[in-house]
């Protein structure tokens, strides 16, 4: 047996005698900080892969994608390409949405040649296995496992979708195997999908396998020059990373909380064995007179670290697991977000997926053990038996001209731009940020205690006495907690901010008493101009303001654009525009003018005062830019434009959605009945009246978060469980102290009321150092991650109230924990402590 | 007494029929359900080698409203099929494509012969075929030219298939197609010459629904002769329905009936892929001749079940009589896993049909 395990025996056993219940509480420590992290990484791994297989499954071994707007393009774009000698395969497709008579959300439906579309989806086609040849069929429809669930529909049952105002009914000829399209799809012969929808001779969508040897490059640059305006092309290294575009801003959410997991876990990890080992530095000292050597005993305190970090990280993996699923079971894939509302996500952890967080762990666990092993091995053992060395140690610890430094770095960090549309410096800056703020906490601490004015009560000054003397150790007990105390206020402040924005953006958007529209989507349903008279005619109205919606692909990577043709003044019973730049009412020059809202100014650099071209089907559009305008509805972007230049234009006269102003004292419901009674299936018309809509957009919005909060408090009771853990350690530490106070006089209970205010005085401090450190990381977040992530601005505001109650339910847990913390502490005789020394 | 009985059954065909012309006949027929081009023959490359071979375009005719108005719209489904038995392989190589006929971009032309998928393509020009195929591991290039008069099958080409007399094709065959063209195998073109065949058929109702496949052989003999005969087999195990159409050098045709025809079936061969067995050596009894059927090699198993949903034997096969005449042909047998469906036989057939595509 060599010394070194000898002396790492001896260590470890002796903690486990001496307080077996704190190191478990170690270990579970090192698991909360594990599992929290694991947990978060799986619920986003488990999301993406299925978000991402869904869409390579629709996308399947496609070379080159080819993509309309609305309007789509001709077929015979399609002929051309399959004849081409350097394509292998060409599929045809209608990529659209329709509105099933009793759901709410629209259902996306791909007419398709099945017998095509084999050769370049085989994953998707081969879900539809016998239904193959009845799916040719013009009133077929194949469902998705999930659609089928969703719709309550089985084979042989009727689809009911709204086309133009009409209903039309589809047989359900077959459910696609759960393999086949984890997401809800409606599949349609292209046939079908062209008469039952209206697109004669039209496609949005052209699929393309080149031929081996064929460099999708140079077959894209050929290409481009045969696209019909509007018309998109992709190769295969954009699709790939398609998945992540769409989700990008689902997956901003998600990393900001991982990061508080892993950055809360790590510091908890961290400063409970710094604590664990600084505590024990007379006993170290102790062995080293013994005739332990240096070299010995940091091994053995490593392999120490080592030891309860493996356990604690494995149980903590473990653990992390259990709490994805649990997660997943509960709120599904996307967090209540409502990305991928329906994704059936189950966890399917890779050993290799895990291994880092076990390792990390364990790093952490042993980092924490060697830094303060490698002072105490140096120090000579004379000086380390005295009492309150622990306290010269961590001086020399101390970082504040690096914390300045990097302070200066974060400032530097957030003013650089987005990289390919992730605000990754952001992030940077963030954790920039917050490692500064770590580092400034033992000067800023002993500088703020050593200026609190002594309070006259004995007790309160013993206990600042006791915090001034110990302020190193303090301030690694505040670190887990402002960590996780600052990230939670910083994402608060952001979201409040987001929701207040939100809020006023909604009241300019919807200001009308009635809102209308003919289907969640806009590709298949719409009133054409017999519709809109009848509706126009309903008594009780006194104005209606009519929208038509076009989506126009401007750029082959991008969702599309929505284009909303509206009515747009300053007087009279209108929409508002939210301007931030440029003007409602512009000089007018030949052409026509937009307002274009802020991602289209962020992605496709357009600028007030320019000419630019929209792309519509039939050919370029020239128009002028008037104005950005801020919004939350279309985050691929979305531009404004009159009515009346648009129905000039394109002679399209159809409209999508109404919002109606009445007559005062009509009731909105009276208007409502009414309008659903001109309508087969009216019943199924998507009518809310604006308060209403304005609740239920701010209902999904604290949806969308809600898992954000939940997980932010988890977080928060880590960093306080760090807290009583370093309160109850010195606690113990300090039984002799005790002994003497009581010795000196002191009550029992003064004894506990000091350790409480002690609590309170570090939670405070942790506090208030936490609302500094999250308000300037919420600077970041507002104005640089959430503006590069989502491309559109939000005004800061504060949720004082909210945070104030945090904050001071922390400083209460504070007290709390020092007063429990002190009972067993104090609960030995006084004669008892005194002596225990030996 | 045989012949007697076989004139009563084919006065009674005459009546249904109607005149099979050539050439008009060589193109589609859109109004009737399913119809077939199917060439099988033997090649010979320039260094002796022997291989088989079969390109097949199917129509098949799928309901559909008359007002659709789009021109994706599936009125008519072409599959092809083509194989390529090599006796070094030792089983077929096999391509298979399916399009609905549209665009130009698929289709079987009405008024000349002429079915293609892509540059797949089976055509008559000037009295004399061609076709090209490309499958993943093999190609065709091959000109079939006319040698002999079509030889039409039952009554003036009116085929019945089973006791219902409403069971029945118009078939005729054009056999001894002299054969001239290339054959690429992996990369590796050669030129060859050969002898093929080609069946023309087509049907609204081919299967008698208590029929399960059918047993088919097309033979060439050595003397300028040619032999088609057929068995169709019932679910129950018997034989529903047979005929033969035995033509001899000098030209004279004779047609046989179920009482005429035998296939005796010899030795089984069980697929190592699908499990199916199959009779791969036959006696085949047509009248007074009598002939042992040998196959190039047993493994001549084609699976289907992508396009047409049928897995099936098709395979070059040797033919000899007692007296030592020789012959050369295709053997075809289905229906002997599962019972074979005609792609497009309606509603019923469409359900059954497993066609997931590659």
């Amino acid at each position: 047996m060599s010394a070194t395990f000898a002396v790492s025996r001896t260590l470890l056993i002796g903690r486990l005698r001496e307080q077996p219940f704190r190191l478990l509480a170690t270990v579970l420590a090192i698991a909360l900080g594990v599992a929290l992290s694991t947990a978060v990484f799986l619920i986003n791994q488990g999301a993406l892969q299925e978000f991402d297989r869904a869409a390579r499954q629709l996308v399947g071994d496609a070379d080159i994608v080819l993509r309309g707007g609305d309007a789509g393009f001709d077929e015979s774009l399609f002929v051309a390409l399959a004849t081409d000698p350097a394509v292998v395969a060409a599929s045809p497709m209608l990529d659209l949405a329709a509105q099933p008579m009793d759901g709410e959300d629209s259902l996306p439906i791909l007419g398709l040649d099945p017998l095509r579309a084999g050769q370049v989806q085989p994953l998707l086609l081969a879900g539809l296995g016998d239904g193959l040849l009845p799916l040719l069929q013009p009133d077929a429809v194949a469902l998705s496992a999930s659609a089928a669930e969703q719709l309550g529909l089985s084979e042989g049952g009727r689809l009911r979708l709204r086309a133009g105002s009409e209903v039309i009914e589809l047989r359900v000829v077959k459910v696609l195997t759960e393999e086949a399209y984890p997401q809800p799809l409606a599949l349609m012969d292209i046939a079908s999908a062209q008469w039952r929808f209206d697109r004669i001779g039209r496609i949005n969508r052209l699929d393309l396998r080149l031929r081996t040897g064929i460099e999708p490059e140079r077959f894209l640059a050929a290409l481009a020059a045969r696209l019909p305006v509007g018309v998109t092309a992709t190769g295969p290294g954009e699709e790939a990373g398609r998945a992540e575009r769409v989700s990008r801003a689902y997956r901003v959410n998600l990393n900001l909380l991982a990061m508080v997991a892993l950055l809360t876990g790590g510091f908890l990890v961290f400063s409970t064995q710094s604590l664990a080992v600084l505590r024990r530095r007379q006993s170290f000292a102790l062995l080293r007179a013994l005739g332990c050597r240096r070299g010995e005993l940091k091994v053995a305190l490593l392999a120490e670290g080592a030891l309860l970090g493996v356990t604690g990280a494995a149980l903590g993996v473990v653990l992390g697991q259990a709490l994805a699923v649990m997660v997943l079971v509960r709120l599904g894939g996307d967090l209540g977000g409502g990305y991928f509302a329906t994704l059936a996500t189950r966890p399917d952890p890779q050993a290799s997926s895990l291994l880092p967080f076990f390792l990390v762990g364990t790093a952490l666990a042993m980092v924490g053990a060697w830094w303060p092993a490698r002072e105490a091995a140096r120090r000579a053992p004379a000086l380390a038996l005295k009492s309150g060395d622990a306290e010269i140690v961590l001086a020399r610890m101390g970082g504040v001209r690096a914390g300045l430094v990097l302070a200066g770095v974060a400032v530097l960090l957030a003013l650089l731009p987005a990289v390919g549309g992730l605000p990754l410096f952001g992030y940077l800056a963030v954790a920039a940020l917050l490692f500064a703020g770590i580092l400034l906490v033992p000067a800023l601490t002993a500088r703020v205690l050593a200026v609190c004015p002594v309070p006259r009560r004995a007790t309160p000054a013993v206990a600042l006495a006791q915090l001034r003397g110990s302020a190193g150790l303090s301030a690694i007990s505040l670190a887990a907690i402002i960590v996780s105390f600052s990230l939670m206020a910083a994402m608060a402040i952001m979201v409040h901010s987001f929701r207040d924005s939100f809020e006023r953006w909604l009241g300019d958007v919807l200001p009308a008493d009635l809102h209308a529209r003919v289907a969640a989507t806009h590709d298949t349903a719409y009133w054409d101009e017999a519709d809109q008279a009848a509706i126009a005619r309903l008594p009780g109205v006194s104005h209606v303001e009519w929208r038509r919606l076009a989506g126009l692909r401007m750029d082959a990577l991008r969702e599309p654009v929505e284009l909303i043709a509206r009515p747009v003044g300053v007087d009279g019973p209108v929409t508002r525009l939210p301007l931030v730049a440029g003007t409602l009412e512009p000089t007018r020059g030949s052409e026509p003018v937009v307002w274009i809202s802020e991602p289209v100014s962020d992605l496709y650099g357009w600028r007030v005062g320019e000419l630019r071209e929209l792309p519509l089907a039939d050919g370029p559009w020239p128009v002028r830019v008037a104005g950005i305008w801020r919004d939350y509805g279309h985050p691929a972007g979305a531009i404004v434009v009159s009515l009346e230049d648009y129905r000039l234009r394109t002679g399209d006269l159809a409209v999508n959605q109404a919002a109606f102003w009445l007559e005062p004292g009509v009731e909105a419901s009276e208007v409502e009945t009414g309008l659903r009674g001109l309508f087969a299936e009216g019943a199924f018309l998507q009518v809310y009246r604006g308060d209403d809509l304005r609740q239920r957009s701010l209902a999904y919005f604290d949806r969308a978060f809600a898992v954000t909060y939940a997980l932010e408090a988890v977080a928060v009771a880590i960093g306080l469980m760090g807290v009583s853990f370093a309160l109850s350690a010195q606690a113990l530490a300090r039984r002799r102290e005790f002994g003497v106070l009581r010795h000196l006089g002191m009550l029992r209970s003064q004894v506990l009321a000091l350790l409480a205010f002690e609590g309170g005085i570090m939670g405070l401090l942790g506090a208030a150092y936490g609302l500094l450190l999250g308000f300037l990381i919420s600077l970041v977040l507002v104005y640089v991650v959430n503006r590069q992530a989502f491309n559109w601005s939000i005004d800061l505001s504060l949720p004082v109230g909210q945070l104030l109650v945090v904050a001071l339910g922390l400083v209460l847990a504070a007290v709390l924990t020092g007063a429990l913390s002190g009972r067993r502490a104090t609960s030995v005789t006084a004669v008892r402590a005194v002596r225990d020394d030996w | 007494m045989m012949r007697a009985v076989c004139a009563v059954l084919l006065a009674g065909w005459a009546l249904t029929g109607a005149t099979l012309s050539l050439p008009g006949d060589h193109g589609a027929h859109p109004d009737q359900r399913t119809e077939w081009w199917y060439v099988t023959g033997w090649l010979e490359t320039a260094a002796g080698e022997e291989l088989g071979f079969q390109v097949t375009f199917f129509r098949t005719r799928v309901d559909q409203p008359e007002a659709h108005p789009s021109a994706f719209a599936a009125r008519q489904l072409i599959i092809a099929h083509a194989a390529l038995s090599d006796p070094a392989l030792g089983r077929l190589r096999h391509g298979q494509r399916i399009a609905r006929a549209s665009h130009g971009l698929a289709g079987a032309d009405q008024q000349q012969a002429r079915a293609w998928i892509g540059d797949w393509i089976l055509e008559r020009k000037a009295g004399s075929w061609e076709t090209r195929v490309e499958a993943e591991d093999f190609a065709l290039a091959l000109d079939l030219a006319s040698v002999q008069p079509p030889l039409l099958h039952g009554e003036d080409g009116y085929s019945r298939k089973g006791q219902d007399p409403a069971a029945a094709s118009r078939y005729y065959s054009l056999p001894s197609l002299a054969v001239t063209g290339s054959v690429t195998i992996e990369g590796r073109t050669q030129e060859v010459t050969g002898s093929a065949w080609l069946d023309h058929e087509w049907s609204n109702a081919l299967m008698e629904p208590e029929a399960i496949g059918w047993d088919w052989v097309g033979l060439q003999l050595d003397d300028g002769g040619s032999l088609m005969a057929f068995r169709m087999r019932g679910k129950d195990g018997g034989v529903r329905w047979a005929a033969a159409t035995r033509r001899d050098a000098a030209g004279r045709v004779v047609h046989h009936g179920p009482e005429t025809v035998v296939f005796r079936p010899g030795r089984r061969w069980r697929s190592p892929r699908t499990g199916v067995e199959y009779p791969v050596e036959f006696e085949l009894q047509v009248g007074d001749e009598r002939l042992d059927l040998r196959p190039l090699m047993d493994d001549q198993e084609s699976d289907s079940r992508q396009t047409t949903g049928a897995i099936y034997w098709e395979g070059a096969v040797r033919a000899q009589d007692v007296a030592g005449r020789r012959g050369r042909g295709y053997l075809e047998l289905t229906g002997y896993g599962t019972p074979l469906v005609l792609p497009g036989g309606g509603a019923d057939s469409a359900r059954q049909t497993p066609s997931s595509l590659p």
